[in-house]
């Protein structure tokens, strides 16, 4: 069996982060699979602007921002295989792929990095009622039609999800000459970026629905209207509440999942709210050594902090490889009041680093806040925050002095100024 | 005297900050409150005056890996040309190989500004 050092599965943003990150860390014998023809992910198919300002400093399109990291990845002497996919992976580290080339190959690996993506839920994921007529897309399949293959999905459409790539979705869809009549989102407020907002719907005055959901899907071999519907506090539909539109085209924006096929084989622990890996402050999941990050782990609203904890994830993999990577004692983080989830789930306070990065979302829309980390009764860190939304991540470094002799069970919450 | 207010979510960037314009009757601005950077400022001046819009779309690309090119202008342009711009894209062809960077179209629609290729091919 072919061994190498390190194997990154998933050539995208954070795949090609954890890659470089791992060899300018001293790993020199690391093999990067990719299943597309090409690296760099979904990026490719997002082509509108705005990634890249944590990173470069600029506002860049998704493809601009993958050709930067792939430039300086040639610079690596990363081994490269696209058209490659992982059909098997082990809790012992031994990934099977195929790729037209070299067949099936097993690969028995010092460390691994999970950089897998994430996929979209899709209309069986939210059960929603009426016909099965063609007509009915998630947003990032017609955006990868749009932008990568050219072929135009629809002319009059109906956007049900109001996360990013659905608003983006609206936009693109009227600059090429869609009538978009609306966009509706179930919660009280929207999942998607203020600027997505701002820019994709109201510059193009599209009406955006909050608390309403589609109740009724028409049409037998093409779409040809739908029905929304008022929902109440419980997110059921209201009725007398209905509106119909009559659209061609419905595109689905209603959430992105960790694609965690690989690591059910192996057995990795899953946590119950991001439905990715479960990881300690070093990305690493629970089999040591197999570390996870991107959007395979949770899903991110920007690519600049995938490409981050891609880095992250590569640097930890280098070290677990120089044998490192000590661990003493695991304490857990959970979610509390207003959080709802936080990542690492797993730290060590004794054998940490100088700092570490706790992230999390909060559960709704709240303005003159601070978020807490407890360890008991004991307060270890607390930050004030003007203004969070669900839609946006938060994070909190935390020093190993800060931590001092806290170990045990640790609660981030959000609290009232 | 009537002051009105206008708050805008500024799409400079992704932290997207509620900025409020203070204006008096004769649309003077009095005062602009809510930015975290100074971009948020121009950034209002600029939506009360003349709102600028970045804009990126696709041409078609022969010989390509795939059959579109991703393209974006070298700087924004006024919100209410956007639709000119996509039409000045209709039916543009380019071919492979192509430099992130390189010229598409150069002073689109007269507006000063080029429409480049937003990765090589």
């Amino acid at each position: 069996m072919i061994k190498r050092e390190l194997v990154v599965i998933g050539g995208g943003s954070a795949g090609i982060a954890a890659a470089i990150a791992a060899y300018n860390n001293g790993c020199k014998d690391i093999l990067l699979l990719e299943k597309d023809a090409e690296l760099g992910g979904i990026l490719l198919q997002c082509i509108h602007n705005g990634f890249g300002l944590h990173r470069f400093g600029e506002e860049l399109s998704g493809p601009a921002y993958a050709e930067k990291w792939k430039d300086s990845l040639a610079q690596t002497s990363v081994d490269v295989r696209t058209s490659t996919t992982v059909i098997h992976l082990t809790s012992d580290k031994h990934i099977t792929y195929v790729n037209p080339n070299e067949g099936y190959v097993t690969v028995e690996a010092g460390a691994i990095v999970l950089a897998v993506g994430c996929r979209e839920r899709s209309r069986g994921a939210i059960a929603t009622p009426g016909y099965r007529p063609s007509g009915v897309w998630t947003a990032g399949t017609a955006q990868k039609y749009i932008n990568m293959q050219g072929y135009m999905v629809g002319k009059r459409v109906f956007i049900l999800g109001s996360g990013d790539i659905g608003l983006i979705m609206a936009r693109r869809m009227v600059l090429e000459g869609a009538k978009v009549l609306g966009v509706a989102e179930i919660m009280p407020y929207s999942n998607g970026l203020p600027r997505n907002i701002k820019q994709c719907l109201d510059d193009f005055d599209i009406p955006l629905y909050l608390s309403h959901t589609v109740t009724d899907i028409r049409g037998k071999a093409r779409l040809n209207g739908i029905t929304i519907s008022k929902v109440d506090e419980k997110l059921t539909p209201i009725p007398g509440t209905e509106m119909d539109f009559d659209v061609d085209t419905l595109l689905l924006s209603v959430g992105l999942i960790p694609d965690t096929a690989l690591l059910n084989e192996a057995g990795i622990k899953l946590h119950n709210k991001t439905k990715g890996a479960t990881v300690n402050e070093h990305m690493e999941t629970s089999i040591p050594g197999v570390f996870a990050c991107g959007n395979g782990l949770h899903v991110h609203d920007l690519v600049d902090f995938v490409s981050m904890e891609g880095e992250e994830a590569g640097a930890a993999a280098a070290k677990y490889l120089r044998g490192e990577l000590i661990r003493k004692e695991d304490s857990v983080i959970e979610a509390g009041n207003g959080i709802s989830y936080v990542l690492p789930s797993y730290i060590d306070t004794e054998a940490m680093e100088e700092s570490m990065e706790i992230k999390c979302r909060v559960t709704g829309n709240a303005r003159n806040v601070k978020l807490t980390l407890k360890n008991g009764d004991k307060l270890i860190k607390e930050i004030k925050k003007l203004r969070v939304a669900p839609s946006e991540m938060e994070k909190i470094e935390v020093k190993k002095a800060e931590f001092g002799a806290a170990k045990g069970r640790f609660v981030l919450a959000l609290e009232e100024l | 005297m009537g002051e009105t207010t206008k708050t805008y979510t500024c799409i400079v960037c992704p932290r997207g900050c509620d900025v409020t314009a203070t204006l008096n009757d004769k649309g003077d601005i009095l005062s602009i409150e809510g930015n975290f950077c100074p971009r948020g400022e121009e950034y209002v001046r600029n939506e009360l005056t003349h709102p600028m819009r970045q804009l990126t779309s696709t041409v078609i690309i022969k010989g390509g890996l795939y059959d579109r090119l991703p393209v974006i202008l070298s700087s924004p342009i006024p919100k209410d040309r956007m639709m000119d711009v996509m039409k000045a894209l209709d039916g543009v062809e380019v071919s492979s190989p192509i430099s992130r960077g390189d010229v598409v179209i150069s002073d689109v629609c007269g507006l000063g500004v080029d429409v480049v290729a937003s990765r090589s091919m």
